[in-house]
């Protein structure tokens, strides 16, 4: 039977209560990693690691973490590596517990990445929410200099390396990397056009690694026991394992800890608890209000928890925010509740998204007020399709994923409310 | 005058990012300017724009952009209860309705005594901890998770009974 | 110059070169691709979405390497899954673009029907109408009706003052940022900007006054909708009401293009100039002009314009007729046969210096040009900047030195395009950046892009540059011992960068110069140009920051310049004075009394005052003529308005005169005539005619096609780009270096330094009201340990003397000058006049 694994919730150890405590993370052999990278490996060894061992992006687009630090273009410096905590996905609650619970891991995560990018400095991008949480990790970050494991020549070596925590102020769009570096650059946190990506014109225009969170936590782990232990968990194209939060209608909602490839039957009823009251499930947005939902059928309850079995099923892992709705649940008020969310979370930079996320904003308010006739809905259907593959970057896209797969599979719900 | 009032703190943000990027440490000095005022002033955005050789209108465009930074006049505390999806469906609506009542003031509103603007907000990233809400203030923004109408009342009670600083 | 690469773009072949947008690629073929957010002068952002198109590319095969061919052999193209903003997308070998597809119609219908969905459609009463993007590309892709609810539409503010200058109308915006982008990227004042994020996104200004940029109507044209509207055109009038006609700007010597729309005002009847716009030379002004050049065009048909002859009787000016006025002044000429007097003010057309030059030649006596406090006209004739030069393809191997000039004040477009060209903000294939020395007795503006910022001491601007050349390349004549030796690291850097460089382009001033002082200092500059042969080709050569729109024409016509000399020095015992376009008086430089003055003018001056005859001059909006940059670029104007009440051009008034008087065969009886006789001369303008004048070629943006979405509302040039004459180096004389005469001035514990600052109260701003909230009180900037010394804080009243005058004006104590100096901003309405560098005083007022 399918449990919950600890790798990175807890580092090594399900039961270390005090992890979250230099002292203790280091008597568990913390930052052992760090120095023996430092000391002993070359940049290139590294990043041929962390390719071998699998590692997919854990922020929602899964892309190979070891791929993308290869990209940076050389001879090009300084570089950056940044750490993507601004966590505002709706469901997602997953970094915020790492930092909470195993700061350390993460920080040698990204300690780690950076020796890999030939970084001198590295943020930590957290969301404004995130304020009293960011105040502990200033001080972890300050404890690690006092140690002598952040500053300059570390371990004697050339290598010099400091660690920033910045906090943003409330904007979900800073999550999209590239409005994330213009964020830490003091702007407006609008997405910038793809090409030029920011493994060659990042932070500063300069070359940069832009990595979750919950990935960088990943890293310590692989290179302290290495590419082939790592990919003992998880399927071929989904290897480790994955925190998958689980809200919404769940008997006990928070973060599970399982290896890619276990199915979210497992992982709902058998790790989980099920779902509360024990009422039938209806529905499930596996990604936050980004990707389609899906219908609790035994198909989808028995699909596996990875990247390319999720696409299949035509929706998406993401950063696996899973919330769960029961049979009492109106699709139309959920999906009005997301559009909600992207009207008011537009960055405003492109047409589509910023028309469009108002416009079907207001027909959902329509629908919602029972104002609505079902030829709005099939307005409202007919604009997300408008938006669809025309907008500057993804929330846009995201934003008319639950307005049509809603309609698609639940339009009773929707004949349920009009006029 | 951040530079006079809080000096240290300046200089270590402003050594947070390279000499000539100091447009980057607009953020966290409203996050500073803050600490004394409840919205930011055009004098606070003046003199930020002065510490990072921005102009006014750059320091006002981030204002603008982000929720967190409040232009106009608001309560003394802030009480912004997620009622995204995830937490609606933990009853995270109805708790919010409950709440208003309790405070006697609409939705991004404040209450008569001028101490706590009630406000709706989007995920939180605590969705297994509805319902909840976060508390700004010039001290700092904090969590309050698992909530209920009696824990909340309890909170607003107190804050109403702190003496005006 | 790039790798060309070939593609095809709705099957037709296009080569461009390789880093072109397909959108720029299209436009080659005269494919107009809808764009909002795209400016062929600025970097892409793809924001808008209108210009989505199908891309698709050959592709390899992995294992053999060979292109995948279809069945007839041709490439394979494989298309995107998804559309392609245009705009950001370069160009690749083989690429297919598809812009007729019914996928890429669809897309554009639909994005324009989100952006008319927060638009309030009043095109009847809006500015734009008729030359409005939006408009356009509605008729062209638009919805046929709206979907949209219009009870959910936003209302908004729609008369917002963003300023003095311009209005905005928020339910207009379409969040292009356009304007934001010219403003943060172009010019660098970052002084609009968004607010807020999603539908709720708007334009702001926080600046003090609002909108504080000297370029902010450039926004306006460039506006794709009517958000963004002037203060002076604003309901002005509808853009198809309205006259066109080709003209120049003649506030600084930059000699921008211009486009004049003219119109008979409603409630006078006449007829007056609606507004002034851009006309792209790419040359001179690319697509833009600076505030000043757009709104300083009342003066033209201000009432205050002198409108007849005049002639004084019984100690009164009292009107007459043109015969009257000239028969009595070719007479008085006649009869001081050997003893007249002409000072010509460098505002006239080159036509007309030219009849006041022969006039003064034929009658035995002198033209002198007015104010002449600029040096250098040899040094410019012999190793003046190549023929062709333009800072849009300076770049790297290039390095500018800017010395002794605060560009952003006094020649405002060079300033912008140095700025792009060390800075590369803007939308070029080629991004690399030139070399930029800026050097000056204290920091100014353009020091931001500078690679090197030299401060000397004013009075140190000769041996500044002489110690530039020494560093350059080794020459150290007539640079002191103790310099020569001198290891200022800045001046080595910057040396080293002018020798490594390939070009190199010298922009001289005279902040802190009188006349022998630019003089000196353009020697020392040619002397350094011709050791390192940087002369005689393009983008090589010295360029001066010349003083007023037509001192160049001076130069070019030999007119000898005031060279630091008083009016009365230059009158001597002459009987006869005549004055055209200056005022000296005006300027304290007393005319001696008792001879028979004539003065020509627009206005009454001060001059025009003690005149014995004065006569009303057309200004150059009303006639035809040409005026000579600072670049040597002859540029043609043309009439835009008739003629205020009996106005006449100069050139036809002392035509009519010297030829009564016996100084020339014929009168001439037009402007082009007299153009064809110097065309004939050896010269300058050897070989420029009309003709020539008025030759156009293609210009890359092409702006100003029907559409207007593409480059805005700058006009296209049909009249003519002007002819830049060469220099004596590029007609085969061998360039010579000059002795540098040491600088002579005056020492005292402070000294005052004339600035000058484009917002100043000269004739023409002083009748454009909408500038004068612009313009700033009387004032000296001083540093702040000379007024710990004076006991002067920021703001107090000082008086400060200069020789005879004196003023009091406010103290500026801000960090802009350095110890010593006292910085005098000239032409801010006191009597304290004077050029160069002088002792002065200040105390407390
Ligand atoms: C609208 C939007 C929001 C996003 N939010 C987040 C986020 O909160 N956290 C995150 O790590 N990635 C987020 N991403 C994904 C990032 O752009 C980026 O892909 C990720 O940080 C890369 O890190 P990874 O490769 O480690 O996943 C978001 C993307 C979009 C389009
Ligand atoms: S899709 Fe467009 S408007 Fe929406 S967030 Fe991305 S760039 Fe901004
Ligand atoms: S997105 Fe290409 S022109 Fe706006």
């Amino acid at each position: 039977m399918a449990e919950q694994v600890f790798r990175i919730l807890r580092h090594r150890n399900p039961g270390m209560e005090n992890i979250a405590e230099l002292d203790e993370y280091i008597k568990h052999g913390g930052f052992e990693t760090f120095k023996k990278v430092v000391t002993t490996m070359t940049q290139k060894e590294v990043i041929d690691t962390v390719k071998a061992a699998g590692l997919r992006g854990r922020g929602g687009a899964g892309f190979p973490t070891g791929l993308k630090w290869g990209f940076l273009t050389p001879n090009k410096y300084p570089r950056y590596v940044v750490a993507n905590t601004d966590e505002s996905e709706p469901g997602t609650f997953k970094d915020r517990e790492i930092l909470t619970g195993n700061p350390f891991q993460f920080l040698e995560g990204l300690m780690i990445a950076s020796f890999a990018a030939e970084a001198n400095v590295a943020y930590n991008y957290c969301r404004g929410e995130f304020w009293e949480l960011v105040q502990i990790m200033d001080e972890k970050v300050a404890q690690l200099e006092e140690r002598g494991l952040l500053g300059d020549n570390l371990f004697g070596t050339d290598y010099s390396l400091r660690v920033y925590n910045h906090l943003g102020a409330g904007a979900y769009i800073c999550g999209e990397e590239s409005a994330l570096l213009n964020s830490l650059e003091g702007k407006l946190g609008q997405p910038r056009i793809k090409p030029p990506f920011p493994a060659d014109t990042g932070l500063y225009d300069m070359p940069t690694i832009v990595n979750n969170t919950e990935t960088l936590a990943n890293v310590p782990l692989i290179m302290e026991h290495g590419a082939d232990w790592y990919k003992e968990e998880g399927t071929e194209k989904s290897a480790g394992t994955k925190i998958m939060c689980i809200s919404g209608h769940a008997k006990n909602p928070g973060n599970y800890e399982v290896p890619l490839g276990t199915t979210l039957r497992e992982l709902l009823y058998d790790i989980a608890g099920g779902i509360a009251d024990d009422k039938d499930l209806k529905a499930i947005l596996p990604s936050g209000a980004s990707a389609p939902m899906i219908p609790a059928t035994d198909k989808v309850l028995d699909t596996e928890l990875t990247y390319e079995a999720m696409r299949d099923i035509g929706t998406e892992l993401g950063s696996a925010s899973i919330i769960l709705m029961d049979e009492t649940v109106n699709m139309a008020w959920a999906a009005a509740k997301a559009t909600a969310f992207f009207k008011h979370e537009s960055c405003g930079k492109c047409t589509p998204c910023r028309e469009g996320t108002f416009w079907m904003n207001s027909i959902m308010k329509r629908v919602e007020a029972g104002k609505a006739s079902m030829d709005d809905v099939n307005t409202l259907y007919d604009v997300a399709g408008n938006i669809q593959g025309k907008c500057l970057c993804a929330l846009g896209e995201f934003s008319i994923n639950p307005v049509r797969s809603s309609i698609d599979l639940f339009k009773a719900d929707y004949q349920e409310r009009v006029a | 005058m951040l530079t006079e009032k809080y000096p240290d703190e300046v200089n270590k943000i402003l050594a947070k990012y390279p000499e000539d990027r100091k447009r980057s440490a607009i953020m966290p000095l409203l996050y500073l300017a803050l600490r004394d005022n409840d919205h930011i002033t055009n004098d606070v955005i003046r003199d930020i724009a002065a510490i990072t050789g921005s102009s006014e209108t750059q320091v006002e465009g981030v204002v603008g952009f982000y929720t967190l930074y409040h232009d106009e006049k608001g309560g003394k505390h802030y009480i912004q209860i997620c009622t995204d999806l995830p937490c609606a469906l933990r009853g995270a609506d109805q708790f919010a309705e409950q709440a208003k009542d309790y405070l006697g003031c609409g939705f991004e509103e404040t209450t008569a005594d001028g101490k706590i603007t009630l406000e709706h907000v989007m995920c939180l990233a605590a969705c297994d901890k509805a319902p909840m809400f976060q508390l700004q203030n010039g001290k700092g923004i904090f969590y309050h998770e698992n909530q209920d109408i009696e824990s909340f009342k309890a909170l607003v009670d107190e804050l109403r009974s702190e003496a005006d600083a | 110059m790039a790798d060309l690469v070939t593609l095809k773009i709705d099957d037709q072949e296009v080569s461009v070169p390789a880093g072109t947008l397909i959108v720029d690629a299209a436009k080659a073929i005269q494919n107009d691709i809808p764009v909002f957010c795209y400016h062929p002068k600025m970097d892409p952002v793809g924001m808008c979405r209108m210009c989505l198109v199908e891309v698709g590319t050959p592709r390899k095969d992995r294992e053999t390497g060979e292109v995948i061919a279809e069945a007839d052999g041709s490439p394979k193209i494989f298309y995107f899954p998804k559309l392609v903003t245009a705009c950001t997308q370069p160009v690749s070998p083989g690429m297919a673009v598809k812009t007729n597809t019914k996928v890429v119609d669809d897309a554009r219908k639909e994005v324009l029907e989100f952006l008319l969905t927060s638009h309030p459609l009043d095109c009847p009463i809006c500015d734009k109408g008729g030359e409005c993007p939006l408009q356009n590309l509605t008729m062209r892709h638009g919805p046929g009706n709206s979907r949209f609810l219009a009870d959910e539409k936003k209302h908004l503010a729609k008369h917002v003052p963003l300023g003095d200058l311009i209005y905005l109308d928020r339910e207009r915006c379409i969040q292009c940022a356009r304007c934001v982008r010219f403003q943060e990227e172009l010019v660098d004042d970052a002084v609009i900007g968004f607010k807020q994020r999603g539908r709720a996104l708007q334009i702001v200004t926080l600046s003090e006054p609002g909108f504080d940029s000297k370029w902010s109507g450039n926004t306006t044209d460039i506006c794709p909708v009517g958000a963004l509207t002037t203060a002076d055109f604003r309901f002005g009038a509808r853009p198809w009401e309205l006259q066109h006609s080709s003209s120049l700007c003649t506030e600084c010597a930059v000699g921008c293009n211009t486009h004049l729309n003219t119109r008979r005002d409603g409630l006078s009847g006449d007829f007056v100039v609606k507004r002034v716009m851009p006309r792209q030379n790419e040359f001179v002004n690319e697509v833009w002009i600076c505030d000043k050049g757009r709104f300083s065009h009342h003066f033209s048909t201000s009432p205050d314009r002198i409108t007849v002859p005049m002639i004084r009787k019984n100690g009164k000016l009292q009107e007459s007729s043109w015969d009257e006025a000239l028969n009595l002044v070719a007479d008085r000429v006649k009869d001081a046969q050997g003893s007249v007097s002409v000072i010509a003010g460098e505002v006239l057309a080159n036509e007309d210096m030219r009849v006041l030059q022969q006039l003064a030649n034929n009658a035995g006596g002198e033209a002198v040009a007015w104010p002449g406090v600029m040096g250098g006209a040899e040094q410019l004739a012999a190793v003046g900047a190549g023929v062709g030069t333009n800072f849009i393809d300076m770049g790297a191997g290039t390095a500018i030195v800017v010395i002794a000039s605060d560009l952003d004040e006094e020649a405002p477009m060079w300033w912008m395009r140095v700025k792009q060209a060390a800075d590369k903000m803007g939308a070029t294939l080629d991004k690399s950046k030139a070399t930029l020395i800026v050097a000056n007795g204290r920091k100014t503006k353009l020091d931001r892009y500078a690679n090197h910022s030299i401060r000397y001491a004013y009075g140190d601007e000769v041996n500044t540059m002489l110690a530039l050349h020494h560093a350059a390349n080794g020459d150290g004549a007539g640079l002191a011992a103790d310099l020569a030796a001198s290891d200022d690291e800045t001046i080595k850097a910057a040396g080293q960068a002018i020798s490594d460089a390939e070009n190199v382009i010298v922009i001289y001033g005279r902040e802190g110069l009188d006349y022998a002082g630019s003089s000196s200092l353009a020697q020392a500059a040619a002397n350094m140009l011709i050791d390192g042969g940087n002369y005689g080709k393009p983008n090589n050569g010295l360029l001066g920051v010349l003083p007023k729109g037509n001192t160049g024409g001076a130069f070019a016509l030999g007119i000898p310049a005031m060279a630091d000399r008083a009016a009365a020095e230059v009158v001597g015992d002459a009987k006869v004075v005549i004055v055209a376009g200056a005022d000296p008086v005006g300027d304290n430089d007393a005319l001696p009394s008792g001879r028979f003055t004539v003065v020509s003018e627009l206005f009454m001056t001060a001059t025009a005052e003690m005149a014995d005859v004065v006569l009303p001059a057309q200004s150059f909006v009303e006639r035809e003529g040409s005026f000579t940059n600072s670049e040597r670029r002859v540029q043609r104007f043309f009439p835009a308005l008739p003629a205020k009440g009996q106005a006449r051009p100069d050139w036809w008034a002392f035509g009519k005169i010297a030829n009564a008087a016996g100084a020339m065969d014929k009168a001439p009886v037009a402007a082009g005539q007299i153009m064809q006789m110097l065309s004939k001369t050896a010269g300058a303008f050897s070989g420029i005619d009309y003709p020539a004048l008025a030759r156009v070629e293609e210009q890359w943006p092409d702006v100003g096609g029907e559409d207007k979405y593409y480059g805005g509302n700058a006009f296209k040039n049909t009249a003519g780009l002007g002819v830049q004459y060469a220099t004596s180096a590029e007609q085969g004389v061998v360039p010579s270096k000059g002795d540098v005469a040491p600088l002579n001035s005056e020492t005292g514990s402070l000294r005052a330094v004339a600035t000058t600052l484009m917002y100043n109260r000269g004739t023409k701003i002083m009748k454009a009201q909408l500038l004068h909230p612009r313009l700033p009180e009387a004032h000296v900037e001083i540093n702040a340990n000379d007024a710990e010394k004076l006991g002067i804080a920021d703001g107090d009243k000082v008086r400060v003397s200069v020789g005879d005058a004196s003023a009091v004006v406010a103290a500026n104590v801000n960090g802009k000058a350095p110890e010593g100096a006292v910085l005098v901003p000239q032409s801010l309405g006191t009597d304290v006049t004077f050029n160069g560098l002088k002792a002065a005083t200040v105390v407390k007022a």
